[in-house]
């Protein structure tokens, strides 16, 4: 048995793929979960259909897939320019701390003025957050996976460094924030629900963004920048400026996504603010395949599973890391055998005689 | 019994001898596309067989699986008649097979070093050799691994006349001592010289092999694409004299019908020229890459650029492109300077580029249609977005009129070589440029495509526009160029009139050698 | 001033060791043209691995055995995944990343939660109390054996030079017999090793116990500082010995009065910000090995 490389790669193999992956996922986490004394298919249950079969469950799914989104987002525009930004979770909380600036400081203005003013300044923050590396990057080709990796552990001491010194909650002693003004409280989209028009907010810059690659020459250069600088420069595109806008762009979103996480749901600071959404952005990025339909639906995903982990950690008492497993191992296993499509098993027959028989594909 | 050109007995004129290698039925598919059908191939001792065939007839893939590089899907390798696996190029260089190609000698020097765990300065031994000397090192080494089989592939593609002469001797001499030799090459002249046996492939199966002895190019040709050819494809390839056995001095260009014969405009009239290059100069690690180059392009002219590969060619097209900056001289199209210009700037200024690399000129993932107007993306906006339709028509019409066989849907990357070359043309010139930088634009097409080429490049002349065409084979530059610049150390060392130059003129050039004592001054190189 | 300069430099070698171990495991890694960015998880599976199998064995070097052969499953995964299926290696890596973190989290929790912190035996210091020399023996072993070991063999040796041909030319070395895909698995299950060792060292000699994010983040270090001493293994080291001097001195500057004004944060963070300064001043026209981040194909 030998394998061989396809010369071009059939189309239904994807979805063949990615069921393959699904299954393989299951298998591998069966074990683990129990280990762990509980039930697989009752883990699995809980981990996807459970959150989506009552209306809390389905708004729950909703607000943890909303920062998603929205780093998701931020890192597929720059990974699709290829811009390897890795640091969208200090961007994220780069822009936790631009939206509290206002929050606390001018905490009187009223909704109208607050809400577009906080959101800005988070999205201000990612930028400045993506600056120095995309800086680097364009002026000195210094590589961006470190510099943009690395100022990820700053950005959280910065938000600890606050929360433990002049923004240390006066009455309670502990490390938050004080709370913002009620101007600053995103509404939520339904009333009663805890949406918040965050996901609104990132459902709109879906949309955007999909417009934008599939539709607009901007998007096709983009495309075209990522995928092969080289040709790209040949054809006139201006690679290197392209990439440094989608950085400032791509830490824009993930501050955005910030300010909006701070502003919907906790309303104030507090140094567990992010669950490490920058670095599941990457995953939320690459399994969406860096489209924005894609970044979407996976964000969903992965919602739905945070979701199920926390009931299943009650219920089942199933450690919630679970549910990281499920998804970084579904990562692997998807990217794993959509890189093995492009092979194929053939059986070859006795040597001597040279004949050949494929196996059926 | 025939005694052919060499003075050697021919192998299998005596008692049937055990061939030295054998490929019996190979068989290897790329998904749909059979790459080899049951190929068959026998090389004797002390034989030099010739391997020929278009682009994508297979000949790289068959030379592949010999060396262990790939593994066919079905069939045999027989080394001295014993069936051999070769799952690696160890095992091909552990049954006496050595391979020689175009790749940089200088990587190959370092991995051959480090494989005997030598820590060497590749630059110190490799900089001091001509390309010549470097092929014959080459071939030393393939014969200090025991080298029994030799397969060159395309080794006269950077020799001067002069060099590829010496070569040609050396493997002599070696095939006289026993070693078996697969010659790979367009250039069917020096397949008529060299080879002893001459196997042809076409689409994957071998469709002749024959005794070289007599053969003329014609006929091979007229095999190589299953008709008879008209004069207009055989540029240049015919021998003055093929009894002799010596390549004639003067060579046949071919007049194609119904072209007419290029008048070079006035320069008096003032009309601005189509590229204007002056004083051009790339520095470089140890010396300039390129050397206070100056060149005009006139309108309504071909100008050929000569050279060794490795004297400039490539960097002076990557600066006419935009790739690189120039460190001094200033570049202009049509009147205007371009020499500050970014690309997109210098394709609006009227400069058309169709540079070596193919590949690393389209996107791979892009479709036939995006490739197409990727550069003139502007001209397609509605408002703030694309408009497919315009997108569409426009690409339809291009595809109707440079003949690209495919869908406008189709990836860039399903396109056969030929195909894509005519997308890259079609993108260079469809906006009528004022100035066309063309690299090797035939470079492994096959002989209809290299055709339509040519007839492009007339076209274009006839229309006024200025082109320069890098080419490594003299045939295609003194065919279709009005004169020949000769690159040499980056600089230009002098200039021929294509009509009546010869291939030693030009060779001697590509030497370095003027003839003329005074033209050793290196300070003084420019051509107009 | 009474500046205990002598304690500061024996913090340094302390701190500097995991990121000594781990990042000469990164540059066996890119020499043969793979960035390995599981290199963060790795080290905290290594940290875990040879806490749990310390507690239940009591056997330090077993537990040394067991945190080098995690380091090796978790190298044969990545090499599976960028090698033998060519996946894209930011997003491998980030994976295994995630995976193996979330994996010695889930399995921490299981085994020792509802307790009190588990403490386990540990290595102790060689030389205790002799100042400088009062150090770990695995900062002595990666200082001594371990970085002029890598030295020798990636400059002079088979291994190594094979090694360094398939990260600058695989199609070269391929033809010239050298197993490309072998090579950088073995290079990748070896520079893992290290790395998973490396993050031992944060359980069995420094702390000996396990908290949740243990690593912190010195595994990005390590990435930043084999660009910083352009894959070679002494300016790596030296990289490595300033990042632990800038930490130890924000440790040492933390609880002297003249600088308790100055936040904490501030402190921890400095070390990162030189590293990022270092590598804005130094980092400029870095030539990367020649097959860096590139699969090797043959057709």
């Amino acid at each position: 048995m030998r394998v061989l490389l396809r010369a071009s790669e059939s189309r239904w193999l994807t979805p063949v793929a990615v069921l393959l992956a699904v299954a393989l996922t299951l298998l591998l986490t069966a074990g683990p979960i129990r280990l762990a004394g509980a039930n697989p298919l009752a883990a699995y249950t809980r981990y996807t259909i459970t959150p989506l079969s009552t209306l809390t469950g389905l708004s729950e799914v909703l607000l943890t897939a909303t920062p998603l989104v929205f780093t998701g987002l931020a890192v597929a525009i720059a990974f699709r320019v290829g811009y390897f930004n890795i640091g969208a979770e200090g961007q994220f909380l780069a822009g936790t701390i631009a939206a509290t600036l206002p929050g606390l400081y001018l905490p009187g203005l009223p909704a109208a003025v607050a809400l577009p003013l906080a959101l800005a300044a988070g999205a201000l923050g990612g930028v400045v957050w993506a600056l120095v590396p995309a800086w680097l990057k364009r002026r000195a080709h210094i590589d961006e996976v470190v510099t943009t990796l690395l100022l990820n552990p700053v950005a959280l001491l910065l938000v600890q460094g606050l929360l433990n010194g002049p923004w240390r909650n006066p009455d309670t002693g502990f490390p938050d924030s004080e709370r913002f003004g009620a101007g600053y409280d995103l509404p939520a989209i339904v009333a009663g629900s805890r949406v918040h028009w965050g996901f609104g907010i990132a459902i709109v810059l879906v949309v955007i963004t999909w417009i934008v690659m599939a539709h607009t020459p901007l998007g096709l250069r983009l495309r075209a920048a990522g995928q092969s600088p080289d040709a790209a420069r040949f054809s006139g595109i201006a690679v290197t400026s392209l990439q440094w806008r989608s950085a400032l762009v791509s830490g824009g979103v993930a501050g955005l996504g910030g300010a909006s996480q701070v502003l919907g749901v906790q309303h104030q600071l507090t140094a567990s603010i992010s669950n490490g959404y920058g670095y599941t952005g990457v995953v939320v990025a690459t399994l969406g395949a860096l489209s924005a339909g894609g970044v979407l639906l996976v964000a969903l995903l992965l919602g739905d599973i945070a979701v199920g982990a926390q009931n299943a950690s009650i219920v089942l008492q199933l450690p919630t890391q679970m549910g990281s497993i499920v998804s970084s191992t579904l990562l692997l296993a998807v990217v794993a055998l959509l890189a093995a499509r492009r092979y194929r098993l053939v059986f070859t027959g006795r040597r001597r005689r040279g004949r050949t028989r494929r196996k059926a594909e | 019994m025939r005694v052919s050109a060499h003075g050697a007995v021919p192998p299998g004129a005596a008692a049937p001898e055990t061939p030295l290698a054998e490929l019996v039925g190979i068989t290897k598919t790329f998904g749909a596309v059979v790459a080899n059908d049951s190929v068959t191939l026998r090389v004797a001792p002390g034989e030099v067989l010739a391997l020929l065939g278009e682009n994508g007839a297979g000949k790289s893939t068959l030379t592949r699986i010999l060396f262990g590089l790939s593994q066919a899907d079905s069939g045999e390798i027989l080394i001295d008649g014993v069936p051999t696996r070769m799952s690696s190029p160890s095992d091909a260089m552990a049954a006496g097979i050595g391979r020689i190609n175009r790749a940089d000698a200088r990587s190959r020097v370092l991995a051959a070093a480090e494989r005997i765990g030598v820590a060497v300065n590749p630059d110190a031994i490799v900089e001091t050799l001509s390309v010549g000397e470097r092929q014959r090192v080459e071939i030393v080494k393939a014969l200090f691994h025991d080298c029994r089989l030799l397969i060159l592939d395309e080794p006269t593609a950077v020799l001067v006349p002069q060099d590829v002469a010496l070569l040609f001797d050396s493997i002599r001499r070696l095939s006289r001592q026993g070693m078996g030799v697969i010659f790979i090459s367009h250039k069917l002249h020096e397949v008529v010289e060299i080879a002893d046996r001459v196997s042809i492939l076409r689409r994957g199966r071998v469709i002749a092999s024959v005794d070289a002895a007599g053969l003329q190019p014609r006929q091979i040709a007229a095999l190589m694409v299953g008709t008879e050819l008209a004069d207009t494809a055989l540029i240049g390839s015919e021998l003055a004299d093929p009894e002799a056995g010596v390549p004639g001095d003067a060579f046949a260009t071919a007049i194609p019908e119904g072209a007419a014969t290029p008048t070079i405009p006035d320069t008096a009239t003032g009309a601005p020229t189509a590229l204007h290059i002056t004083g051009v100069t790339l520095k470089g690690a140890a010396r300039p890459l390129l050397d206070n180059l100056t060149l005009t392009v006139r309108s309504g002219e071909i100008v050929g650029i000569a050279g060794v590969s490795g004297n400039g060619q490539t960097e002076l097209v990557s600066v006419l492109c935009g790739m690189t900056a120039a460190t001094t001289g200033t570049i202009a199209v049509g009147g205007t300077d371009i020499t500050t210009l970014g690309v997109a700037e210098r394709i609006r200024a009227g400069l058309g580029r169709l540079t070596e690399d193919r590949r690393g000129s389209v996107v791979p993932g892009l479709s036939v249609e995006q490739n197409l107007v990727l550069e003139d993306l502007d001209q397609f906006r509605r408002g703030p977005f694309l408009s497919r339709r315009r997108i569409r028509q426009h690409v339809r019409t291009l595809m109707d009129r440079f003949d690209i066989r495919a869908n406008p849907t189709d990836p860039i990357s399903s396109l056969s070589g030929g195909n894509m070359q005519k997308v890259l043309l079609a993108r260079a010139i469809s906006r009528g440029p004022t100035a066309l930088v063309a690299s090797q634009p035939t470079r492994g097409l096959d002989v209809g495509a290299c055709d339509y080429v040519y007839s492009q490049l007339r076209a274009l002349r006839a229309g006024g526009a200025g082109v320069l065409l890098v080419s490594e084979d003299l045939d295609e530059l003194t065919g279709i160029c009005d004169r020949i610049v000769v690159l040499f150390s980056g600089g230009i060392i002098g200039e021929v009139d294509a009509a009546s130059a010869s291939r030693e003129q030009l060779g001697l050039l590509m030497t370095g050698h003027t003839g003329n004592p005074v033209d050793q001054d290196p300070s003084s190189r420019s051509a107009s | 001033m009474n500046f205990p300069l002598i304690a500061v430099l024996a913090a340094t070698l302390t701190v500097a060791t995991p990121l000594i171990w781990a990042a000469l495991g990164a540059i066996i890694n890119e020499r043969a043209g793979i960035l390995n960015l599981g290199i963060e998880g790795t080290m905290y599976a290594g940290a875990f691995v040879g806490f749990v199998t310390a507690a239940y064995s009591g056997s330090l070097s077993l537990a040394l055995a067991a945190s080098l052969l995690a380091g090796v499953a978790a190298g044969a995964l990545m090499a599976l995944l960028t090698v033998t299926l060519g996946v894209n290696q930011h997003v491998a890596g980030i994976g295994t990343t995630l995976l193996l973190i979330a994996a010695s989290d889930f399995t921490n929790r299981l085994l020792f939660s509802g307790g009190s912190q588990q403490v386990t035996a540990k290595f102790d210091r060689w030389f205790a109390g002799s100042g400088l020399f009062s150090q770990y023996p695995m900062t002595y072993v990666g200082l001594l054996l371990l970085a002029p070991a890598l030295w020798w063999v990636l400059r002079s040796s088979g291994f190594g030079l094979r090694l360094r041909a398939v990260g600058e030319n695989p199609e070269a070395a391929d033809a010239a017999g050298i197993p490309v895909a072998a090579t950088r698995y073995a290079a990748l299950m070896l520079g893992a090793a290290l790395m998973a060792l490396g993050g031992s060292f944060l359980t069995l000699s420094l702390l000996g116990t396990f908290t949740l994010d243990i690593v912190s983040g010195r595994g990005w270090i390590c990435i930043a500082l084999v660009i910083f001493g352009r894959w070679k293994v002494w300016p790596v080291v030296a990289g490595a010995l300033l990042f632990g001097f800038t930490d130890a001195l924000q440790l040492q500057l933390a609880i002297t009065p003249m600088f308790s004004a100055v936040p904490n944060e501030l402190m921890i963070a400095l070390p990162y910000l030189v590293v990022i300064s270092a590598l804005a001043i130094w980092g400029r026209g870095v030539r990367y090995p020649g097959a860096y981040l590139s699969a090797y194909r043959r057709a």
